[in-house]
């Protein structure tokens, strides 16, 4: 039975902005569906707040609407485009708990929208933990087999404490309902963690519901990937068994692929319990994902929960297979079954089997806990890795190895280095204590204890983590002893080491010698990987997808081609500063590049991604990008054909550290030379290049002492802000006030060292910062666009909002910032794109920095003006000029982005921050005050004809809507107090009532606002039961915060109230030009209805006003 | 937890080699017994399963290469082999585990391995190993190591000594020599005769689970035997070898007398022989516990897909498209395979009889297609009414 007739037109929910546990994934899955709906005739409407993703692209639906993903706007899509059928399974939590909003508010049946992919019955029996272990228990009487774990659902804390005792005491796990990527969950060992987390999740849980279950902590964890198709075919795509046992949520875990330590019986249990539940469960067009816990005793199975759409785990299993689930639960959903679906790998076999692998697969998450340094490091139940990396390989070893190598991230290998701290008395012990608690790099200190003398059994016992996976690390800790004991590197102990997975810098590390000298030797000695391919069906038959992965084997499967190739290097997992943004980048050049008729080659290791879809480019190697990785590719696609080159300069900072080294090695770079990239980034060139064009930057220096960085403070005057050099994310950046922090400062940094000083900047307070994305071909400039920060200069541009076109920039600003990117992009010698921070401070236009590469910007830019930035940058690399392009249609024919029509929308970026997800030891929330440090994970764009509308807009989709009326509570520093007055007054003509601390309230009440005084938290309840301005939050007695950070004093205070917005979700303005924003946003929302326009329309609009 | 023994990382064991037929060598290491061993090299792309893999009869004279690179993980227990021993002729695997780990594990696999005397070699390049047995088809192959070893021209040379795989007589050679009896599970509903060409031991038990008392009966076992147990129904098993060379007699007896039948792999090759239709060796056969098998519907369309085990060389050259007229009455094909359009299924629409070329008993392998043993139980029901 072929695809439905009755449907004509589908809306898709994306997932919104990246936030921890809803990534980059869904962006990747909801492209494949969008493009397969295309592809089948059907007109697809798509909504999606996150400018950074394919999905959004105006070529991948039929109606794109970057508008907040909240029932209300959607249901004004709805209105306006009539779909027949809304198919929520694709865009994660967010575009199943909307669908489910649209069904219960009855405007699904208002518009005769159908929910297909999964109906409301299934989604509710999914994801109620009820109404799930009824599935269960119906699933264990079919059967015979799947339990759910002993829990008790309780509604309030009485419920909590009385739940305790049935279970039969502590441990507990605790999990709120319907929150995603399990936030608010964790285990609780006595009264105290239980009142802190039941309480916070009975919070979170938009039902007030939490579950207390018995506690499986260590047993072992598996996942299936499982589809299904309306003649109940089902088949189960992968098997996941997760390295860190029970206790751990998955996306924070090691996973492997497929399972390696089940035999079949409990295998086949496992897949009957699967395929039970999917068919009570009634998802009956599309996949799911279920969880289970075995007890390494004796195998007693718990089902632990269903995800009824496609998830972290489903993207995962697709890359790691070939088996795009995302693509094929489309089609499902459309109509067509399993079996009348083709095998994309081998073309030839259909959908409807179970893919086999014969390499396995290790995925490692990321974490960003050094950007929270107050935050508790620990893993639980509660996900808060920031990407992750996955890697293929012809055995679990040299996939683990590749994996973690692929986190590109200091002392994320294993280190073999000798190390006298191993042999101290103790220290084995002391390390497997510390192993016991499951964190960031647990594996590494795992790794420690074994080479200070652990045996696998007090490995197992500290950890639980399954023998076998044990005896893996044996493994590899007996090679690199063999390595450091052996005379000389054998061909033969070489090819072996390699075999499982050690890199040539570990090598070099065990050896005492120089990773360039490995490489030598062990090219010398004919040891180089061979690229296998995943193909579905363990070679079984032919695969006609050449989507690679290195392997110490001895068969390369690379064939010739003729055409020159482009290398694409991706940007690796996802972290905070380096994320989807530049996914996209790399994936716009392979298509740009592949449309000019090259034949493309991604390289990239980040499962979540487009870039890694096997379908984005001609050729796909799944590997690290390390220097060592990339060079082995380079020389792979050389032998199979002529290379044009590799693109660094559209992954980030990842592809970009490569460069010069690629060259060194011989390696053709296109676009922006490496000379170019150090001449942006170095600070010295840097200061040439901006002198020889007479352009200012602030005052600064640099330093390797405290007594260097206390003569350029005090020369140039405190605030002065303070940063590491080579950086990206402004990781460790600071504004430093005064000296005695500057000294700590200095102390504390470890990454400041004689070739890596630190450096000291004047600080511009008070000034307006701008960002700049240009195109520059080594004559003519294009400005991508201009945007306008929101907040002052001192946060981060990843962090802050901002507006293009700028809000209150002129034709003359615009002039000074066109004349001086020319200049930069010319000095430095950049072919492509560059980004230029600029900060204005009174009249003066300073050069903050300059990335000759894709920025964080291009997708909000690309988006906003309509323009494919990325694609042009691609095309420019590879040696076409601006005019060609020009003239070839890609850009406009003329005019910029500088020189948007008047009547152009207003397009505003806002930053998403993860502070609901990370608590301190104590569970307390960290601190959300904005700084020079990048801390959020993504952004939203608000695009409308004014800049009130999408500032709202922006704000809806990021964090909730702006409320049009209510209680706001107003604190701020003394230095802001000046600048409240106008905006205070705003809201409370818009009919808000103000309350105010005293010192807030006086200047208000001086001013002729009315404002109600309230207690500090530090003051404590009153004598007649007052509450606390935080207490009210928590009670849900206000609507609106701003509260911005002091200098010093009173930081507390605001901690307490900004980490009381976060748990109840009440928004939160931490500086006042946000809240003159927010001020025009709520008046554009009290004055008439907002309404919703798709990128197609704005884009036409905008090319009409160009043409005129 | 099982303790280890472990040595250094490189492990001693002696160079091996393995000849194919057509000159293409792969070196690696001794795994299980040293010495040399041959047979017909084939691949099983099952991800799990390696002990029934092992124990299954039909892989009676066969060398099997594992797609899954690790091998011998969850260790050997003594619940799931399918036979009484180790029938591969020889192993060829890539990573093989250092220790197993399985709350039912009770030796290594490689333990198991030597202890059988299976000679096996580790740390070839299996995947290169597989397309080339894809590309240029199932072959013979020798394995050697320790005092084996030789000049390759020498070892080839005895590599094509070896008896192809076509025109094998295999069955006796796997069956059990004397008749016995697997009791049903609970209260016994029927008496099935199973004839024995190479039974795996889930086949019996999938059947006593039913109320089914099995007799199993040796492959040479006549008419008269078969029904000297008074049987509801006869079943017949898989096994190795060719089925062209199979004695077809007890086949047509049972068909004759129209008693429900019932066969699996080899048994739907002597089925679909006895009806007049021919059997083929496949180019590299189907090995694997993934293969899409779909089901012709009563109105003759196709109706679900099953997930299934298959272990087969051979296969049955049926029509697809039509209803054949036999000695027996009008048979149908009643299942392919999705992959390759091979016939995986034939039923008789007059008489009581059916069999598959894949294996409903899975061990190892999804239990997708248990069904067809309740089929089986219908049809006895239906002809007792």
């Amino acid at each position: 039975m072929p695809k439905r007739t009755d449907i004509q037109s589908v809306l898709v929910i994306g997932s919104g902005p990246i936030v921890i546990g809803q990534a980059a994934e869904f962006d990747y899955s909801g492209t494949q569906a969008c493009r397969v709906l295309k592809a089948e005739g059907l007109r697809v409407i798509l909504v999606n707040s996150n400018p950074a993703t394919i999905m959004t692209d105006p070529e991948i639906a039929d109606a794109t609407y970057v508008e907040p993903i909240t029932p209300d706007f959607v249901e004004k899509i709805i209105a306006k485009e009539r779909p027949d059928a809304l198919l929520p399974t694709l865009g994660g939590q967010t575009a199943l708990n909307t669908a489910i909003s649209l069904h219960d508010a009855g405007t699904l049946d208002k518009y005769g929208v159908e929910l297909i992919g999964a109906d409301v019955e299934a989604i509710n029996k999914g994801e109620d933990r009820d109404l799930f272990k009824e599935v269960v228990a119906a699933v264990n009487a079919r059967i015979g087999h799947g339990e759910s774990a002993r829990s008790v659902i309780c509604h309030s804390m009485d419920e909590v404490l009385a739940g305790v005792g049935t279970l039969g005491g502590y441990p507990v796990v605790v999990r709120p309902s319907f929150t995603m990527g399990g936030a608010g969950s964790g285990f609780a060992h006595d009264e105290g963690e239980l009142r802190r987390i039941a309480g916070q999740g009975l919070m979170l849980s938009p039902t007030t519901e939490v579950l207390l279950e018995e506690s499986i902590l260590g047993w072992k964890e598996y996942e299936l990937e499982l589809m299904r198709d309306k003649n109940d075919n089902v088949v189960v795509v992968c098997s996941i068994e997760n390295f860190d046992p029970m206790g751990v949520h998955t996306g924070d875990s090691i996973t492997v692929a497929p399972a390696m330590t089940l035999t079949d019986r409990e295998y086949q249990i496992l897949r009957d319990i699967g395929i039970a539940v999917i068919r009570e469960v009634g998802v009956d067009t599309g996949g799911c994902n279920i969880q289970f816990a075995v007890n390494p005793e004796d195998g007693r199975v718990i089902v632990i929960e269903m995800n009824p759409r496609v998830s972290r785990s489903s993207a995962l299993a697709s890359k790691a297979t070939g088996f795009p689930i995302a693509k094929i639960a489309a089609r499902l959903a459309v109509g067509y079954t399993l079996d009348e679906i083709p095998n994309d790998i081998t073309e030839k076999t259909p959908a409807s089997f179970e893919p086999t692998l014969d390499y396995v697969v290790v995925k490692v998450p990321r974490f960003a806990f050094e950007k929270f340094p107050a935050a508790d490091a620990s893993l639980t139940t509660t996900m808060k890795s920031v990407g992750e990396a996955m890697a293929i390989g012809r055995n679990f070893t040299e996939a683990l190895q590749k994996a973690l190598r692929s986190l590109e991230k200091a002392g994320s290998q294993f280190s073999f280095a000798e190390d006298a701290a191993l042999a101290a008395p103790g220290a084995k012990d002391a390390l497997l204590e510390t192993a016991k608690v499951p964190t960031d790099g647990r594996i590494n200190t795992v790794m420690r204890a074994i080479r200070a003398g652990a045996t696998q059994e007090e490995v197992f016992e500290a950890t639980k983590i399954d023998p076998w996976f044990v005896d893996q690390l044996f493994l590899i800790k007996e090679y690199a002893d063999e390595l450091a004991g052996a005379e000389r590197l054998s061909p033969g102990l070489l090819a072996e080491a390699k075999r499982h997975g050690f890199s040539d810098a570990q090598i070099a590390g065990i050896r005492g010698l120089r990773e360039d000298v490995v490489r030598e030797v062990r090219h010398a000695l004919g040891v180089r990987p061979v690229y296998k391919t995943v193909d579905t069906c363990a070679a079984e038959f032919a695969a006609k997808t050449p989507y690679f992965y290195s392997s110490y084997d001895e068969e390369s499967e690379v064939a010739p081609r003729e055409k020159p190739a482009v290398i694409i290097l991706g940007s690796g997992p996802n972290r905070i500063g380096q994320g989807i943004e530049f996914d996209y980048s790399c994936v716009h050049a392979s298509f740009a590049l592949s449309d000019a008729g090259y034949e493309t080659v991604m390289v990239n290791c980040n499962p979540e991604t487009v870039s890694t879809d096997y379908d984005t480019s001609d050729r796909l190697y799944f590997e690290p990008l390390t220097l060592e990785d990339v060079l082995e590719i380079v020389h792979a696609e050389s032998q199979a054909g002529p290379v044009a080159g590799v693109i660094v300069q559209l992954g980030g900072q990842t592809p970009l550290g490569l460069a010069q080294a690629l060259k060194d090695n011989g390696v053709t770079i296109v676009g922006t030379p490496p000379e170019a990239i150090h001449a942006a980034e170095d600070r010295g060139a840097f200061g040439r290049v901006l002198a020889e064009a007479g352009l200012p930057a602030p005052k600064h220096g640099t330093a390797t002492t405290f007594a260097e960085a206390k003569a350029i403070a005090d020369e140039i005057g405190y605030p002065v802000l303070v940063r590491p050099s080579y950086v990206l994310g402004g990781r460790g950046m600071e504004i430093v006030y005064d000296e005695t922090r500057l000294s700590s400062y200095i102390a504390e940094s470890t990454e400041i060292s004689p070739t890596r000083p630190v450096l000291v900047d004047r600080f511009l307070d008070d000034a307006i910062e701008i960002d700049v994305d240009a195109l520059y071909d080594g004559a003519e400039l294009y400005l991508g666009g201009v945007m306008e920060h929101i907040e002052e200069a001192g946060i981060h541009s990843g962090d802050s909002a901002c507006a293009l076109p700028p809000i209150t920039l002129g034709g003359f600003d615009i002039k000074r910032l066109r004349t001086s990117t020319e200049a930069i992009a010319k000095g430095v010698g950049v072919r492509g794109l560059i980004n230029i921070q600029f900060a204005m401070a009174g009249d003066i236009l300073y050069v903050l920095e300059a990335n000759p590469r894709a920025s964080r910007t291009v997708p909000f830019t690309s988006k906003a003006t309509a323009v494919p930035l990325a694609k042009a940058a691609a095309r420019i690399s590879l040696g076409a000029t601006i005019a060609e392009l020009r003239a070839e249609g890609l850009l406009p024919a003329h005019g910029d982005g500088g020189t948007l029509p008047l009547d152009a929308p207003i397009s505003v970026k806002e930053a998403v921050m993860p502070w609901s997800r990370f608590r301190d030891i104590h569970g307390r929330g960290v601190d959300t005050v904005l700084g020079p440090e990048m801390r959020s994970t993504g952004e939203v764009m608000g695009i409308d004809s004014a800049f009130g509308t999408a500032y709202a807009k922006s704000q809806a989709g990021a964090y909730g809507p702006l409320p049009t009326k209510g209680r706001a509570f107003i604190s701020v520093a003394n230095r802001d107090k000046r600048s409240m007055i106008f905006p205070a007054r705003e809201l409370v003509a818009h009919g808000f009532e103000l309350l105010a601390t005293s010192g807030t309230a006086e200047v208000l009440r001086r001013n002729g606002i009315n404002a109600l005084v309230v207690r500090k938290h530090s003051e404590g309840e009153g004598p007649d039961g007052e509450k606390t301005v935080v207490q009210l939050i928590h009670d849900g007695e206000v609507d609106l915060i701003v509260n911005t950070p002091y200098g010093t004093g009173g930081r507390l205070d605001g901690y307490d109230i900004r980490t009381a917005a976060v748990a109840r979700g009440v928004p939160c303005l931490t500086t006042v030009q946000a809240l003159a924003a927010a001020v025009q946003g709520i008046d554009a929302l009290n004055h008439g209805e907002v309404g919703v326009r798709s990128l197609q329309e704005h884009a036409e609009r905008l090319i009409a006003a160009r043409e005129d | 937890m099982t303790t280890s023994t472990r040595g250094t990382a490189r492990a001693q064991a002696p160079d091996a080699v393995l000849v194919l037929e057509d000159g293409r060598s792969f070196r690696g290491r001794a795994y299980g017994a040293v010495g040399e061993t041959f047979g017909e090299a084939v691949f099983s792309t099952g991800m799990t399963g390696y002990q029934e893999t092992l124990t299954d009869p039909s892989y009676h004279r066969q060398v099997v290469v594992m797609t899954a690179p690790h091998v011998g993980n969850t260790g050997v227990n003594d619940e799931d082999p399918e036979s009484k021993r180790i029938w591969v002729a020889g192993y060829v695997v890539r990573d093989p585990a250092r220790m197993p780990s399985n709350w039912r594990s009770r030796r290594s696999l490689d333990e198991e391995l030597l202890a059988q005397g299976v000679v096996g070699i580790r740390g070839v390049d299996t995947r290169a190993l597989t397309r080339h047995l894809r590309e240029r088809g199932a072959m013979r192959v020798g394995i050697f190591s320790g005092e084996a070893l030789a000049d390759e021209t020498a070892l080839l040379a005895r590599v094509r000594e070896v008896p192809a795989m076509s025109g094998a007589d295999l069955s006796a050679e796997v069956a059990t020599e004397r008749s016995y009896v697997v009791p049903a599970t609970g209260p016994k509903r029927f008496t099935v005769a199973a004839l024995d060409l190479g039974i795996k031991g889930m086949t019996p038990r999938r059947m006593a689970e039913r109320g089914i008392e099995v007799h199993v009966l040796p492959a040479t076992a006549t008419l008269d035997e078969v029904y000297a147990t008074a049987p509801d129904g006869v079943f017949l098993s898989n096994g190795p070898g060719d089925p062209a060379t199979a004695d077809l007699t007890v086949v047509k007896g049972v068909l004759e007398r129209g008693t429900p039948l019932f066969g699996i792999c080899f048994g739907n090759q002597l089925l679909g022989r006895a009806l007049g239709f021919g059997t083929y060796k496949l180019k590299y056969g189907h090995r694997g516990i993934n293969q899409p098998v779909q089901e012709r519907d009563a109105d003759g369309g196709w109706g679900k897909v099953e997930i299934t085990a298959h272990n087969h060389g051979f296969a049955v050259d049926a029509p697809l498209d039509r209803i054949s007229d036999t000695p027996y009455g009008r048979a149908e094909v009643s299942h392919i395979c999705l992959n390759d359009n091979v016939v995986e299924g034939l039923r008789l629409l007059d008489r009581p009889v059916f069999s598959v070329q894949y294996h409903p008993e899975a061990a190892a392998g999804p239990h997708d297609a248990a069904y067809l043993f309740d089929r089986f139980v219908s049809l006895m029901e239906d002809q007792r009414a």
